[in-house]
């Protein structure tokens, strides 16, 4: 039956994942009680019919009217118990499933945070944030109706059973026939809707995300002259999704026709079968009538069964893709037994060793034997064409992936053995895209250091050559920052970013191509500044510019994701061809005006 | 019973209702609680929507009459079998044959329902499929201008969401509500018509419960409220800090984000609970007012019966109607819900098909000679994007056939805007462009856009293979053709590390490229097409210098005997031009090649100065 155990199903087949069947079965005592009061209230509801056929069996029979006021009181204790208690019941089945969905949204927060930067790219940001909202408001509608409709319906059904058997067995030989053919309807409708229903929900989104692209990239087909093809790609998603809401309609539209004639032929049925037994006094009148009543309700709760069942494979997806996350194994998991990483005091040295990293899957890796080390003190640039993995090497330093060979060290200990916390700490890291977080010009820059004072704030401002413009501001640090910085300019954002950089007291910068937003001359005071800022902090800077990395004291240059050069500007200029190459093509950079 | 479904179908409806997959959308966003500015108007359009099939339409209408008639008087005669069976005139043959007009009327009813309802499905679910492509075939009429005047989002909410939310009520209301509206008039009729003291009873009992909806309805309002405030919030800090995964990790900030997401979630299902209370009395409580009706039919019923007012089986078929009712009435409400949702929408899309679109091409086409030379003259163009702002008041130039023409200028200056006016996104206000001597306003715009290849600012890529990307506006080319241009715009190396070469699929629009592999997947696309005239507006600014260089060699061939117009901030790629046309704020300040203008000391040389001190 489709009462809540459905949703647990789930579980059966990811074990090890928290499964849905805990999830439920935390709230086991709520439920019991949910189940009394939801087996209490169908009670009080199937014993109206059978009050009344009292009524008519015993007050209109035996012309007693005391008897009719008599069942009709105990009719309206029934209606007020049922009252209560059905409100009880939608209560806690409310309570569990904002509970359950409370604790699915936290658990799915948590998950994301763990996960590695390739597994977020894999998800994609825009899905995972689905998960986290969408899906899991579906997961919760789907249980709540569960616990409040669904639920009733085999209640109704058992409960309405015993009530007909109770005023007479040889007439409920009939609900034998009815009741199967009633579940048999049902079923076969929702067993054929259920995949396309899913289908469907597959399909819209297909035409939609077709539409959003044809939206965006309106100039791109007008100028490439598509729009014919982009029509005909959008008309054969638009026709799939059409037919298979035909299909699915029709058969939704076939369960309330079909479910209300077998009911109805039921009940004709019924006094048609029980009219000789009247006639012969073996069968009260009222007790047919009641019969009438059970049927009634039986139908009722099934059908009302079978309408929330169509939207069970909407719930069905998206509980699945939340499952599909909570049991990703986090590719970047915390280690078993971390190791201290040395005393602040001692400086860190990095040290990479034989390092590659590859998408599964793909024929080349990113990035392959890479191997370099950089002690306190020191200046590492990178440079390299657009997608030479220069980036991937940051973001394996800062453990948002783990390499698929080789091994990376801090201070002597392997990156994987150091606790996230640990090496947080440690770690000033300016991404390629500055991105900000909402809240004022101190809450974004205290990102890394939640303790950081006003001086220190300022002090990161002003390496960042960013005081001029936060003290220009009305509220100075006080100022908001809108979601992602959209209220500053690329180049302001860039300098926020640093000095959240430096509001760390890190001593191992990274720096993602993180000047190309700023002219050359604040590029260069920036970088002057910055050499007296992080004097004993071992830095690495990423960029395309020669200009900003030519005076590191070693620069390892990437081409191909192979590592063709690693040396100071000289060397590499007498030795390594693709760096010379690039130092020519960037000949005249006092004529770059970006 | 009957209550049940009612809120509950209401609750869904106040969740955020977008498609599973395609993204977050804002909370409590157009579609909840809209109302229609001009009802009649919305349901007049959908009737016209309707087209054709209106006749079918006003057949499902009948159906539906039909089908409440027979399931209206199907209890009454159902009634009378009962009678029947404890009058003293029985026979078996008369209730077989009573009970065989009731079996047929049931069936009839509902044969009809179900006619009724697939009709219902396949008029309403066609006019969806005719909605969504009328409205896709908008956006190839619409001009440019009107979708800059407005966000993105916007219009594409109008495509998704309100089509889907229009045709998902309109099917729910025209196959249930009509048939729930005449269930009510056709049964309190049968009502009236067995006994009007009972009637009145049952009308009292509708009338409580339907006041009892409103009221709390009314109060658990303020909650709804509050329950979306919180999801907005929840869901702004969910995507805000999904998007910074990254920096939260690096920075350790975990601890705190998860404590104030806590609180925030905390709050959400708390909040929700709230309004829960106040929602989880509807249904008892509709419930409850029904088993009063119930209880006082069958009481008043019986007495009636024993004074000889009314039949036992008049009593029964009236506690079969008055189930049959509640249910029906108790929908009603949230259906004039989905109805006013519903049009809401309709409005939404109708103002979106009624756009203006785009004037036709004109009548007597000017045919290009081809091959096209690619000689491109601005003679004295004025153009605006809002009446009260010029941006262009008298721009001339000209590119000769093979000529390799830059547009220069500080942010603004209109650059982008000139290479638009090209191709014709936007029609000019005064003066002329003309290609090869032909106005371009005379051409066909495809014969005009097949003359060029356009390399424009954003890297548009769809969900597709990296194949059918490159390929797109030669859908013919072959793989080595693609992979050919792919090798000399320096695509394929990155190409080769993705885990399907060039079958992989870009999902969400290449999102997993940088820009600048996004870039030289955009070059490669224009290369591939092999037209005349090349655009390039900023088309390597995310590409290393580096590979920026191998690309202009590879660009530099590509030029050989093609008219270019080249947009950089970069002067490296504008030097070696063979004219410069530097702008300001709308107005060609200078030309000339890039030395004549270094040695005039204008805005060219400054601009190239500023960038050294």
């Amino acid at each position: 039956m489709f009462d809540v155990t459905d949703t647990p199903r789930e579980g059966h087949r990811n074990p090890g994942a928290p499964g849905w069947r805990e999830r439920v079965l935390r709230y086991k005592w709520a439920l019991l009680a949910l189940l009394l009061c939801q087996v209490g209230q169908v009670t009080a509801s199937l014993l109206l019919p059978s009050f009344s056929a009292d009524i008519i069996d015993t007050g209109i029979s035996g012309e007693d009217v005391s008897a009719i006021r008599h069942f009709g009181a105990l009719m309206g204790i029934a209606a007020g118990v049922q009252l209560v208690l059905s409100a009880t019941a939608v209560f806690i089945g409310a309570r569990v499933a904002y509970r359950i969905a409370e604790s699915l949204r936290a658990d799915v927060f948590a998950k994301v945070h763990s996960l590695a930067l390739s597994q977020v790219q894999g998800f994609t940001v825009g899905s995972l944030i689905t998960r986290c909202t969408n899906d899991v408001l579906q997961v919760q509608t789907m249980l709540n109706m569960g616990l409040t409709v669904i639920v009733i319906a085999p209640i109704m059904g058992i409960g309405g059973s015993i009530m007909a058997v109770r005023q007479d067995v040889q007439l409920s030989q009939l609900l034998l026939f009815s009741v199967p053919i009633l579940a048999l309807i049902i079923g076969v409708l929702t067993i054929r809707a259920i995949p396309l229903f899913q289908r469907m929900q597959k399909q819209l989104d297909g035409v939609n995300s077709i539409l959003r692209e044809q939206v965006q990239g309106i100039r791109v087909i007008r100028a490439y002259l598509q729009e014919a093809r982009e029509s005909t790609r959008f008309g054969a998603a638009n026709t799939d999704l059409t037919g298979t809401a035909l299909r699915s309609g029709r058969l939704m539209a076939t369960m309330t026709p079909s479910l209300t004639a077998a009911m109805q032929l039921t009940s004709v049925a019924l006094i048609w079968a029980g009219a000789s037994r009247v006639r012969a006094a073996e069968l009260e009148i009222g007790a047919l009538i009641a019969f009438l009543s059970y049927v009634a309700l039986i139908l009722i709760s099934v059908m009302m069964m079978g309408m929330m069942i169509v939207m069970l494979p909407r719930a069905l997806v998206s509980a699945r893709r939340i499952t599909n996350l909570l049991r990703t194994p986090v590719d970047v998991g915390p280690p078993s037994a971390p190791k201290p990483l040395p005393p602040r005091s001692a400086g860190l040295h990095l040290c990479f060793q034989d390092v590659g990293f590859g998408y599964p899957g793909a024929e080349a890796m990113v990035i392959e034997d890479i191997t370099f080390d950089l002690g306190p003190g020191e200046v590492l640039g990178v440079i390299g064409a657009t997608g030479s993995g220069k980036s991937t090497i940051l973001n394996l330093i800062a453990r948002l992936d783990d390499p698929s060979t080789g091994r990376i060290t801090l201070g002597g200990v392997d990156l994987r053995d150091i606790a996230q916390t640990d090496l947080s700490s440690r770690i000033g890291y300016v991404p390629q895209k500055s991105y900000l977080f909402s809240g004022t010009i101190a809450d974004t820059l205290r990102l890394g250091n939640p303790e950081a004072d006003e001086a220190a704030l300022w002090r990161a401002l002003e390496v960042a050559q960013a005081v001029d413009f936060v003290r220009a501001l009305p509220e100075g640090l006080l100022s908001p920052v809108a979601q992602g910085g959209g209220n500053f300019s690329g180049g302001q954002r860039q300098r926020l970013a640093i000095a959240r950089a430096l509001a760390c007291d890190a001593e191992l910068f990274l720096f993602d191509d993180s000047f190309s937003a700023l002219d050359q001359v604040t590029d260069h005071k920036l970088r002057t500044a910055l050499r007296g800022a992080v004097r004993e902090a071992a830095t690495v800077i990423v960029s395309q510019r020669v200009a900003s990395i030519r005076d590191a004291d070693r620069i390892l240059v990437v081409d191909k994701g192979r590592m063709v050069g690693l040396g100071p500007h000289d060397t590499l200029m007498q030795e390594c061809p693709v760096y010379a190459e690039t130092v020519r093509s960037q000949a005249q950079p006092e004529e770059d005006a970006a | 019973m009957s209550a049940n479904k009612a809120v509950q179908l209401d609750t869904v409806k106040r969740l955020p209702d977008g498609a599973a997959s395609s993204g977050p959308k804002a909370p409590g966003g157009a579609i909840a609680g809209a109302k229609p500015k001009d009802a009649r108007d919305a349901m007049r359009r959908i009737w016209e929507a309707f087209g054709n099939n209106r006749t079918t339409l006003v057949i499902s209408l009948l159906l539906s009459v039909g089908s409440v008639i027979g399931s209206s008087i199907g209890p009454w005669q159902l009634g009378h079998a009962t009678d029947l069976l404890v009058s003293d005139d029985f026979t078996m043959s008369a209730l077989v044959r009573q009970l065989l007009i009731v079996g047929a009327i049931y069936l009839m009813a509902s044969s009809l329902n179900l006619l009724q309802a697939w009709l219902i499905n396949d008029l309403v679910q066609n006019m969806g499929r005719d909605l969504r492509k009328a409205a896709q075939a908008k956006l190839a009429r619409v001009p440019l201008r009107w979708f800059d005047a407005q966000p993105d989002g916007e219009v594409l909410s109008r495509f998704t969401n309100d089509i889907d939310n229009m045709v998902q009520n309109l099917q729910q209301v025209a196959s249930q509500a009509m048939l729930m509206l005449l269930t009510v008039i056709g049964v309190l009729a049968m009502m009236l018509v067995l006994s009007v003291p009972l009637a009145a009873v049952a009308l009292g009992g509708i009338a409580i419960s339907l006041g009892v909806t409103r009221v709390i309805t009314r109060a658990a309002q303020p909650k709804y409220a509050e329950q979306w405030r919180e999801t907005g919030q929840l869901n702004a800090l969910v995507e805000e800090t999904f998007t910074g995964q990254t920096l939260i990790r690096v920075y350790g900030a975990r601890d705190r984000v998860d404590q104030q997401f806590a609180e925030q979630n905390g709050a959400l299902a708390n909040v929700s609970l709230r309004a829960q209370i106040l929602a989880s009395l509807i249904q008892p409580t509709m419930m409850f007012v029904n088993n009063l009706a119930y209880i006082a039919v069958v009481v008043f019923g019986a007495i009636r019966v024993l004074s000889g007012g009314l039949s036992l089986g008049e009593v029964q078929a009236f506690i079969q109607y008055i189930r049959q009712i509640g249910q029906p009435i108790s929908q009603l409400g949230s259906m004039a819900a989905q109805v006013q949702s519903a049009l809401a929408s309709a409005e939404r899309v109708f103002e979106l098909l009624d756009a203006p679109e785009m004037s036709d091409d004109p009548a007597s086409e000017t045919q290009l000679a081809m091959p096209v030379a690619g000689h491109v003259q601005f003679e004295h163009v004025g153009f605006r994007y809002s009446p009260d702002q010029p941006l262009f008041e008298d721009v001339s130039f000209e590119a000769r056939p093979g000529q390799m023409l830059a547009i220069v200028g500080p942010t603004g200056a209109g650059k982008t805007t000139l290479v638009n006016l090209l191709v014709r996104f936007y029609g000019i206000d005064s003066g002329a462009i003309r290609l090869d001597g032909k106005d371009i306003a005379t051409l066909a715009r495809s014969d005009l856009r097949h003359a060029i290849a356009m390399v424009l600012q954003d890297t548009w890529l769809f969900t597709g293979t990296v194949h059918d990307n490159i390929a797109y506006g030669r859908p013919d080319a072959t793989r080595e053709q693609v992979i050919a241009a792919a090798r000399r715009c320096h695509v394929d190396d990155f190409v080769r590390t993705l885990s399907d070469g060039y079958d992989t699929v870009l999902e969400n629009g290449g999102g997993s490229l940088s820009q600048g592999q996004r870039q030289l997947m955009t070059i490669a696309r224009a290369f591939l097409l092999d037209a005349p005239i090349l655009v390039l507006d900023e088309a390597t600014s995310s590409v290393d210098t580096r590979t920026e260089t191998l690309i202009q060699k590879a660009m530099a061939d590509l030029r050989q005997g093609r008219t270019s117009f080249v947009i950089a901030h970069r002067f490296s790629t504008i030097r070696d031009a063979d004219m410069i046309v530097y702008m300001e704020a709308g107005t060609v300040r200078e030309t000339g090649t890039h030395e004549e203008l270094v040695a005039l000391q204008g805005g060219y040389w400054q601009l190239q100065h500023g960038a050294q001190s």
